[in-house]
């Protein structure tokens, strides 16, 4: 938590105006009682309306003091917890767009998303709530208790009493209280688990006919649930009569002394009635700064793991003085001895492996699943980096080269294709580095086009028809075309154009509009319209039927040309004519060469072909 | 005051971000969500302080349905609610009974003052009227304070506040009963919904928001029977108590009193209005952020490769920074509502103490009436806020119950006929007439199928993706209820057999290897209840899975869990095939997708599917050359229709479609 202060600073003037501003209400909020008494004991006592008068006014004075302070704290508080919370969020989602696969593997997808949004939000609330109560509340007891002492100091003794039981009473409810209510969250992702794989099973529990195993299932999460929620419930009904009970009976022994010391001529009426009301003051404040003391460790908790994001230094980093890229250089890739671990994993996924892929050629790489196909293909954009050897392309090693530089010469497919909410159109401009872009055709992830890229375009929302390009600027037209040719090769065009506003259908959150094949052809479609020096494609073509697979691959070479090309694949079929296949088995390369030289020399190889091609194929 | 405390003390304890925090989880497996809903987080101990109300659609309606799931607890709620309105009671009258100490003691104290001025302070000049009262004083105390009576009236107060706490005590200890009871049976009922709903509708709707209702929705309502019931009906006890006591002490102080409630409610309407306003573009923007964090994380490595950090920054910040002025302006407008009611609160308490100062020294009220008078209308202004917070909280709480109803009210599977039965014997022959379906009405999708299987033999379906191959599934199994033509199993119609019996006839093994979390053993029993040890691992075996699953290090006791990243996706392929097996059913239907499994694993399913096929009718959904040629019958779907059926040298000799596709898919790259 403390650790996170320093991102608070910014706001510390706002905090220091909300201290000396609450300080002020809460003096004033004090001084009422105090005045009040004044009325009784000296005006209305003596019969001195003027005075009666004056006071009033006083009193007016002094809430209207009181209001104006509390109202520009209030600003100042949620100006300060607000920026401060934003800049937290600025801060995770920097540090976590900046981590390499390495880092985000370790922590996950979901965890981050938590620790960027609901944990900030905790963190934030926090904030607000201290600028808020802990602040109000200690001013407001010692302030309470100065009043109070200056009222009557021996009648102050029973708050010796009522203090502790006060601070007593609400700790152990709530101590009892915290951890039902933590469990209470597991029992509630626990129904939701059951839940979500019912109606994700919904065939599988209705084809077996288990609807009553389900329905026990659940049901038993849900009387767990049920009697947790009774339990912590009834545990919080003391919560407020005891409160009451206790600030009530401390108001019945103060009268009782009260009245003793008023008997003796030690108090006056007044001054009783206004310590009552100060003793009121300060048992709140003494029961909320409880009840705000256990919400801080809930905060903590959440701090503690935001933390943990921006303590994370990014393992991979540009060097300090990157290797130009080489004049005329064309993309050729090879794997020196490399060696890779994944974090944690006592095996090496890769180990030993060593070989080139050459411009202009196409390489495949196939073997079994935990072969290391897929990190392979990782290792080429320096998603992670090696544990040992090398990988260069054109002769350099990718670490001596700047991130950016490098990714902008790859064509990265993923074995899963990920779409961004934009429109089908931006989804594949995507794939055209920065430099290449005008301006106007930036696109923003997420936004559907950034506004000028509308304007640009002159698209006035014409549903159905593809955007007019006659009126776009000289180099938007060349980006136009890239798009188009790219979306065509990649096998994507026919559907794009069956779809709503066609390469302005605007692709949900996840694509989850789109099947699995149009997403990958999409996704295709992207790394194409990079035209890199290198194609890195990672197993996508199996999620693509046997037609528009042999149909892409068909026209691939038309971009593909001196480029380098890497394929992973399942599909014996996919990689046939390759230049060369590579075999992986458990991490190490087990054959090398065309697929007639593999199937005399590789057994590995000929089990994968034999499973898959016809006898008369496979000769 | 101390009823401050209650807004925030366990709703913002338990319900805030307790169930944000999975609404969350939910909303994200589901993708976007409909506005406004499951923000709960944001809001934590602010308890529903200017949170925008979401408006039910009949409200009436759905409050009498409600209340009918609390018919049950009807004797509980009326013991609930005699105690809430004696404890109200109780506290209504403790300051007048205050006032009666303090008039005592005042009595004693000018009764001194007369009878010995040097003791008081100061000179006093004291009025006709104090005189009388004086006088009067003097008679009644002689000048000594009464600790006798006063012990006794004091007593009585402690007596009253110990009742009043133990009756809310009980009345929250049985809330919690009651309100906890009846949603859990709403739930109860909600999952035994969602088993008879029709697939069409599951299929249709975000899993999610069908998770949130079941779960968020309900728990709103427990929160609020839990709560806001017996508040709402305190806070109107307490209104009304508060007022009736300051008309009996004083008609005139209570119509200044009174004069202040058209600020409280300019106040409350003002602050209300704004913080809707805010409160809703936060939680746009809370969810516009999420949207894109979410997005941006789940495709970090694209946004490396691509190197969209910028552009994805970019956008970030200008999210974050809407977010940051509507949170700012949200938290500081639902801010001034404290001290605005306490300001208001403020000039009447001034009012008050000033006039009735003035009056006192006339001597038409006694300082008694004052002290009481004062707590009194300090007090008034709670229950006002409180009011219309619990009005704002139950009427989205019925926007939630309405949810719930709407799932509830879903129309269901049909049921079975009451001559449903199963023909007698089964051999596993399937025939399909003149079968026709769409999904949506005016986009046919299998228009005028036929086919007939015999018993035994296999059935592959081939075809382009999206062509109706895993409709046919839904068909079979009666997931999905056909538009014309019929679907027989030996003769009988499955329209005419009981669905439950029907779909024990049937084994499938899915691409999408749906497994629960829970033991390996358990996901194979699955297959058929009370199955035996030796049942689930000869079942095992049979799909050879016994191999991979004694090497995990917990055998069969390994856990599987959601993402189940302890085993393979082809490994999961045999765990539902090993299920298959020990449903032993008379139909199979196979898909045989195994895109993301490796050669050898594939071999494995190969195998053991083939041994789950032996002696039984067979649909699958073919992939692999082997399953094709030796297929009795090929059906060639594309577009919803079956363009081609015949065995696989008739269709290689017509030379039509499916010799296409043969060509292309085992034939390597077509060159155009």
């Amino acid at each position: 938590m403390l650790k996170l202060l320093r991102y608070l600073r910014p706001w510390f003037p706002d905090i220091a105006g909300v201290l000396i501003l609450v300080f002020g209400a809460t003096m004033a909020d004090l001084y009422l009682p105090t005045l009040m008494s004044d009325i009784i004991d000296k005006g209305v006592m003596r019969g001195d309306a003027a005075y009666i008068g004056r006071i009033g006014a006083w009193m007016l004075l002094v809430t209207a003091v009181s209001v104006l302070g509390s109202v520009v704290s209030s600003w100042l508080g949620s100006r300060a917890s607000a920026g401060f919370g934003a800049a937290l969020r600025e801060r995770i989602f920097a540090k976590v767009e900046s981590f390499s696969l390495e880092e985000f593997d370790r922590f996950g997808p979901s965890t981050l998303i938590t620790r960027s949004t609901n944990d900030v939000t905790q963190v934030q609330m926090v904030t607000l709530m201290s600028l808020r109560m802990m602040v109000t509340a200690p001013i407001m007891a010692v302030g309470g208790l100065v009043m109070a002492l200056s009222k009557d100091r021996s009648l102050t003794l029973v708050f010796a009493v009522t203090i502790p039981v006060l601070l007593i009473v609400v700790l152990s409810i709530f101590s009892r209280a915290l951890p039902l209510f933590r469990s209470i969250q597991k029992k509630i992702d626990r129904i939701n688990l059951v839940l979500r794989e019912g109606l994700t099973g919904v065939r599988v529990v209705r084809a077996f006919g288990r609807e009553a195993r389900e329905r026990e299932r659940f049901d038993e999460a849900n009387e767990d649930l049920t009697s947790t929620y009774i339990r912590v419930n009834r545990v919080m009904a003391f919560m407020f009569p005891s409160v009451m009970l206790v600030m009530n009976v401390s108001s019945v022994a103060l009268l009782w002394f009260g009245i003793v010391r008023v008997d003796r001529g030690d108090m006056q009426i007044g001054s009783l009635m206004a310590f009552i009301q100060y003793s009121f003051m300060i048992l709140f404040s003494f029961m909320m700064f409880a009840m705000m003391s256990i919400m801080v460790p809930r905060a903590q908790a959440a701090a503690v793991r935001i933390g943990e994001v921006l303590a994370v230094e990014p393992s991979i980093r540009d060097p300090e003085s990157p290797k130009p890229m080489g004049e005329g250089a064309r993309g050729a890739v090879e794997f020196r001895d490399v060696t890779f671990h994944y974090h944690g994993a006592e095996a090496a996924a890769i180990e030993g492996l060593s070989f080139v892929a050459k411009a202009g050629e196409m390489t495949a790489i196939v073997g079994s699943t935990g072969s290391g196909k897929s990190t392979l293909a990782k290792l080429v954009p320096r998603f992670y980096d090696v544990d040992g050897g090398h990988v260069l392309v054109d002769g350099v090693d990718v670490r001596e080269l700047r991130q950016e530089e490098l990714r902008a010469r790859i064509g990265y497919v993923p074995q899963k294709p990920v779409l961004f909410s934009m429109t089908v159109g931006d989804n594949i401009r995507v794939g055209i580095p920065d430099d290449q872009v005008a301006p106007g055709d930036r696109v923003a992830p997420g936004d559907g086009g950034a506004p000028g890229d509308r304007v640009a375009r002159g698209d006035g929302g014409g549903a159905g028809e593809p955007p007019s390009r006659s009126d776009a600027p000289a180099d938007g037209r060349s980006v136009e075309d890239l798009v188009r040719s790219s979306a065509d090769i990649a096998q994507a065009t026919e559907f794009i154009e069956a779809l709503e506003n066609g390469f302005d259908h605007e692709v949900s959150q996840g694509g989850l509009n789109l099947s699995g094949g149009q997403k990958q052809r999409l996704s295709i479609a992207r790394a194409l319209a990079r035209r890199p020096d290198i194609y890195v494609f990672d197993d996508c073509f199996s999620a693509l039927d046997f037609r528009t697979d042999a149909r892409l691959r068909a026209r691939l070479r038309e971009v593909t040309g001196e480029a380098t090309v890497i394929v992973v694949a399942q599909r014996v079929g996919t990689v046939m004519e390759a230049d060369r296949i590579i075999v992986l088995d458990e991490g190490r390369v087990v054959g090398s060469g065309t697929h007639a030289e593999l199937l005399a020399s590789c057994p590995v190889y000929r089990e994968i072909a034999a499973s898959q091609l016809s006898e008369e194929r496979i000769a | 005051m101390s009823d401050t405390a209650r807004g925030g003390s366990h709703q913002g304890g338990a319900g805030g971000s307790g169930t944000g925090a999975s609404s969350g989880a939910a909303a994200g497996m589901a993708g976007p969500r409909p506005g406004g809903r499951g923000g709960h987080g944001m809001g934590g101990p602010m308890g529903g302080m200017g949170r925008p109300a979401e408006k039910p659609k009949d409200f009436g309606k759905t409050m009498r349905r409600l209340l009918g799931y609390l018919r049950p607890h009807a004797a509980r709620l009326v013991v609930v609610f005699l105690l809430a309105v004696l404890s109200m009671s109780f506290n209504i009258v403790s300051p007048k009974i205050q006032g009666i100490v303090m008039d005592k003691l005042k009595d004693a104290f000018v009764a001194r003052m007369v009878t010995a001025p040097a003791q008081a302070q100061g000179p006093t000049t004291l009025t006709a009227a104090q005189m009388a009262d004086a006088q009067r004083a003097l008679r009644s105390t002689g000048g000594k304070v009464d600790y006798a009576g006063i012990g006794r009236i004091l007593l009585t107060l402690l007596a009253l506040y110990v009742l009043a706490s133990g009756f809310m005590f009980i009345t929250q200890w049985v809330m919690s009963t009651v309100a906890q009871r009846t949603v859990s049976k709403l739930r109860r009922e909600a999952q035994a919904k969602i088993d008879r709903l029709p697939l069409r509708y599951l299929d249709g709707r975000p899993h999610g928001d069908l998770l949130s209702r079941v779960t968020n929705d309900i728990d709103t309502i427990a929160t609020t029977l839990q709560q806001s019931i017996v508040q709402a009906i305190t806070s109107v006890i307490q209104l009304a108590g508060f007022v009736i006591m300051m008309v009996t002490i004083s008609p005139l102080l209570t119509l200044i009193v009174l004069a202040t409630l058209p600020l409280y409610i300019l106040a409350t309407a003002l602050v209300a209005k704004n913080s809707q306003k805010y409160f809703i573009a936060q939680q746009r923007e809370i969810g516009a952020l999420s949207g894109h964090i979410e997005e941006m994380y789940s495709g970090h490595a694209i946004v490396r490769a691509f190197g969209m950090e910028r552009r994805s920054k970019e956008k970030f910040d200008a999210i974050n920074g809407r977010l940051r002025s509507s949170a700012t302006n949200a938290q500081f407008v639902s801010g001034i509502m404290f001290p605005l009611m306490n300001f208001i609160g403020n000039l009447g308490y001034v009012l008050v103490s000033v006039v009735g100062g003035l009056w006192l020294t006339k001597g038409s009220l006694s300082i008694g009436d004052i002290v009481a008078f004062i707590q009194y209308s300090r007090g008034f202004a709670q229950p006002i806020a409180q009011t219309a917070n619990i009005a704002n909280i139950i009427q989205s709480t019925m926007a939630c119950a309405e949810r719930v109803f709407e799932v509830l009210d879903e129309t269901e599977e049909p049921g079975d006929a009451p001559d449903a039965a199963m023909p007698g014997e089964i051999g596993g022959r399937v025939r399909i007439e003149g079968l026709s379906f769409r999904y949506v009405a005016d986009k046919p999708l299998i228009e005028g199928l036929a086919l007939d299987a015999r018993p035994g033999h296999t059935v592959a379906i081939v075809g382009p993706t999206g062509a109706g191959k895993t409709t046919l599934v839904n068909l079979l199994m009666r997931f999905y209820e056909i538009d014309a033509g019929s679907i027989s199993i030996d003769g009988r119609d499955i329209a005419s057999m009981p669905r439950r019996e029907l779909r024990g006839l049937f084994g499938m093994v899915l691409q999408d290897t749906w497994l629960f979390t829970g033991t390996i053993r358990d996901n194979i029993a699955y297959g058929r209840e009370g199955a035996t040890e030796d049942e689930i691992i000869a079942a095992a075996r049979a799909a050879h899975a016994d191999h991979f699953i004694r090497s995990l290090p917990a055998g069969y006791d390994t856990v599987l869990d959601e993402e189940a990243g302890n085993i393979s996706q082809g490994q999961r392929q045999l765990l539902t095939i090993a299920r298959a097996i020990i449903a032993n059913p008379r139909i199979l239907i196979l898909d045989e997708a195994t895109s993301s499994v490796d050669t050898r694993t594939e071999l494995l399913i190969q195998k053991a599917m083939g041994n789950l096929m032996a002696g039984r009718t067979s649909f699958v959904i073919a992939h692999r050359l082997s399953t094709i040629r030796d297929a009795e019958l090929i059906l060639v779907m594309n577009a919803g229709s079956i363009v081609e059926q015949g065995t696989h040298e008739e269709l290689l000799a017509k030379k039509g479609f499916y010799a296409d596709l043969y060509e292309a898919q085992f034939a390597g790259p077509v060159t155009e």
